[in-house]
């Protein structure tokens, strides 16, 4: 660090372009390493039928969204591990979860799980189920609507 | 007849908006200054006449008047009053016009008391100022009128979500929406700057109180708001990276580095163009945040009733402004004269790269947020969570955090190392112990929170370093405010790190009568009741709960279930200690009748709340510090100037 003495030789005029590349370089740097980590982080949104057929990395961050079916919630002897299936009309992938389930999760309703894939069963971290009756998961508010009447009419 | 009123109010005041921008920008060009003396008064007269208008809203509010729509659609005769004040921002329009509000109110203060900018500055930004709140009128009046009338009245109100009862809610939006305008203030400040090219000290000293303040409710907000999401959602985390959380961050970023640059340019007048540029930023990043929560564009935990064409309005309004501001910042950056120098070790520079690392941050957290919106144009899902954003802020914000130990021990303009080295080394030492003690005493925790007890404990010490050798008494308020202010970010940074190192969650479905153990804690459910509130009925689970078998506390976590609308919500239980704090949530029953409970232990979490108050009271201090200054100042130039005319005179 002999810049103190050096910087006496700085011009003026060229003060400001030094600061200028300094915050453009830092701020590419950012941009850049937010590029990839992004591409690295981001965990994308499955639906059951994509899960199936292109599988996703094990235990790669996933979100993954779909009706939970009729009959297939299961509570496991220690009272907080739940089993049940989550079923886009396509396809059914099973779900596991340990924790306290949200408000008005129950079975026939939508439902958004985030977690990872372990062998064949999907393993939640968290469970984002509506917060009111007039909410739903905003991926679901794009299913076709071909899709969705097959869902309810599959978890009916 | 209330709703009529303010609804007239509201337009004389936009009308009053209109004059103002057309007086400022009449008077300003050659042969206009008729019209100077006018500016002040209409300034002074929007801000009354919005007010009034708000207070007509409360007031609706208050009545619970279900003939106007927004108070059918959101209040209900059954709330608490507090929610029934709350309920009146705590929608999109009520919230849109307590917008407006503090817009014009804090334009009328600054056209009260601003004395120290040059007139035509002045002048330029009450016209920027009225420009800018020309678009939030347009924006209330056209398309979110808050005073429509029902054609028929409801018979009762639809009520407030139950998410949105809590005592939080009256505070935490109010105070995140005077930091985002406050910036606005700040923004029509670089922008009359720009027009009469009159970048410099003066003008960094004016905007700075209203940065100062505006920074001060940021994070008073966000504090808040973390500690609410943290104890009502029953989540127990305190930060999720969600979009509407981010939106009130990135607008804090960008203030902290506005803050830390205005400084430079009023004490040094260096940074000039660096400085417009950030207040720029600043309030661009509070229309953006706006922009995201209102629009409900992106997937977030508060988005409840959003409209997307509301959305659209704002992105307009987004690019008017900001296009605007940047463009005039392309054509006159040319004319802001290069500032004083400084060399590469020196205050100034230290405090360059805190602005940098700010903005590296700043750019992470917006593009984190706005990339799930990027991808979706291709067709793909996905969200960003905290696996992104935890190392990637981390490698902007620990350097950053150490710097913030170097930089206040340095001197303006020129400084060399050597002289500091011996300061600098103990906090470096601290750091250094804080490490190995982590390594030692708690291995196998992760590398981030690990990071973050050293350096937040480093910081902690090195924070203090600036009052050595000062007289304690006659050390400015403002020090005193930096000071506190950075020991409070540690502060927030151990708290945060040792949260994320050292907590400990259980899990379990018990029976009334069992016993289970989290951390240090031994739990034993008591029993079950049911229990009523005002407008909810609950299950109330009563806990009692030993430290180390020490005397025990009752805690009471709820389920509780809303009848207007209908809706539910967990009420967790916090039991706080001075080394942490254990947190308490009844879930569901299950078949055989157990009860689903989740408890943790966080040790040391408060601190992180306690540290974001710091650093808010940091801010206090040096606002405080900084207006009796300029007070001072003020009244010594009136002195001088009043003995240079008496001399005069005398003459």
């Amino acid at each position: 660090m002999n810049s103190t003495t050096s910087t006496g030789g700085i011009k003026p005029k060229h003060q400001r372009l030094v600061l200028l590349v300094i915050a453009l370089v830092a701020l590419i740097g950012a941009g850049l390493l937010a590029a990839y980590a992004l591409s690295n982080q981001a965990s994308y949104f499955y639906v059951p039928a994509d899960l199936v057929k292109v599988p996703p990395e094990q235990g790669r961050a996933i979100r993954l969204g779909g009706m939970v079916e009729k009959g297939s919630l299961k509570t496991r002897p220690d009272g907080i591990t739940i089993d049940f299936v989550v079923g886009d009309g396509k396809a059914r992938v099973p779900v596991r979860y340990t924790g306290i389930t949200p408000d008005l999760f129950v079975e026939g309703s939508g439902v958004v799980a985030e977690g990872r894939m372990e062998g064949n069963v999907f393993v939640a971290d968290n469970l984002l189920a509506k917060h009111d009756e007039n909410y739903v998961p905003r991926q679901m508010g794009d299913m076709s609507a071909e899709q969705i009447k097959q869902v309810v009419a599959e978890t009916k | 007849m209330i709703a009529e009123i303010g609804l007239a109010v509201l337009w004389m005041a936009a009308a009053l908006a209109v004059l103002q921008l057309f007086a400022g920008f009449s008077a300003l060009r050659p042969g206009g200054k008729a019209l100077a003396g006018v500016v002040r008064p209409l300034a002074v007269m929007q801000g009354l006449l919005v007010a009034l208008s708000f207070m007509a809203l409360i007031d609706l509010f208050l009545e619970t008047d279900l003939s106007v729509k927004l108070v059918a659609a959101n209040s209900h005769s059954m709330k608490p009053f507090i929610f029934k004040l709350a309920g009146t921002w705590g929608n999109h329009e009520g919230s849109m016009l307590l917008w407006v509000t503090i817009m014009a109110v804090s334009g009328g203060v600054v056209a009260l008391v601003e004395k120290r900018l040059r007139e035509d500055t002045l002048i330029a930004t009450l016209a920027g100022q009225a420009f800018v709140s020309l678009g939030f009128y347009a924006f209330l009046l056209l398309s979110s009128n808050p005073f429509e009338r029902l054609p028929e009245p409801a018979p009762e109100g639809m009520g407030l979500n139950p998410l949105l009862q809590d005592v939080g809610l009256a505070f935490h939006p109010p105070t995140l929406y005077v930091g985002y305008v406050g910036l606005s203030v700040a923004f029509s400040f670089a922008i009359g700057a720009l027009i009469t090219r009159d970048v410099g000290p003066a003008f960094a000293r004016a905007m700075r109180p209203w940065v100062l303040g505006a920074w001060i409710f940021l994070t008073i907000g966000i504090t808040a708001g973390s500690y609410w999401a943290y104890y009502t959602l029953g989540w127990g985390g305190w930060w999720f990276w969600d979009p509407v959380e981010n939106a009130s961050l990135m607008p804090w970023l960008a203030a902290t580095a506005l803050l830390h640059s205005a400084s430079v340019l009023a004490s040094r007048n260096a940074l000039r163009a660096w400085t417009v540029m950030l207040g720029v930023i600043a309030f661009s990043m509070s229309m953006v945040g706006t922009f995201l929560v209102r629009s409900g564009i992106l997937t977030s935990v508060h988005a409840f009733a959003v409209d997307p064409e509301r959305g659209s309005f704002i992105l307009a309004l987004l690019a008017i402004y900001i296009g605007g501001a940047l463009v005039l910042f392309g054509v006159r950056a040319n004319t802001v004269t290069e500032g004083e120098r400084f060399s590469l070790v020196s205050r100034e520079a230290s405090l360059v790269f805190n602005n940098v690392m700010l903005c590296g941050i700043l750019a992470i957290v917006l593009l984190g947020t706005l990339y799930p919106l990027m991808t979706e144009a291709f067709g793909a899902k996905v969200s960003v969570g905290p696996p992104y954003f935890n190392p990637v802020g981390a490698i902007f914000a620990l350097p950053m955090m150490v710097m913030m130990a170097v930089g206040p021990l340095l001197r303006w303009r020129r400084d060399n190392p050597s002289r500091i080295s011996a300061t600098v080394a103990v906090p470096a030492l601290a750091s250094a112990l804080a490490l190995l003690a982590v390594v030692l005493l708690a291995p196998g925790i992760n590398l981030l929170p690990m990071l973050g007890l050293a350096v937040g404990a480093g910081l902690a010490l090195a924070s203090w370093l600036p009052l050595r050798g000062r007289n304690l008494r006659r050390t400015p308020l403002s020090v005193w405010g930096m000071v506190v202010g950075h020991f409070g970010l540690a502060v927030a940074l151990i708290g945060a790190a040792s949260e994320s190192a050292f907590s400990t969650e259980r899990l379990a479905a018990m029976n009334v009568g069992d016993r289970q153990s989290v951390g240090p804690i031994t739990l034993r459910l008591e029993s079950i009741e049911p229990v009523a509130g005002p407008n909810w009925t609950a299950l109330e689970a009563t806990i009692s709960a030993s430290y180390k078998g020490g005397a025990p506390v009752t805690l009471h976590p709820q389920a509780r279930t809303f009848s207007s609308p209908p809706g539910e919500r967990t009420e967790s239980a916090l039991h706080t200690r001075w080394n942490g704090q254990l947190y308490a949530v009844l879930g569901n029953e299950g078949d055989d009748g157990r009860w689903q409970m989740r408890f943790w232990w966080k040790p040391f979490v408060p601190l992180l709340w306690l540290g974001g108050l710091l650093v808010a009271f940091g801010g206090l201090l040096a606002l405080i510090g900084r207006v009796a200054q300029d007070v001072k100042r003020l009244r010594v130039n009136d002195k001088i100037a009043f003995r240079k005319a008496r001399q005069e005179a005398l003459k």
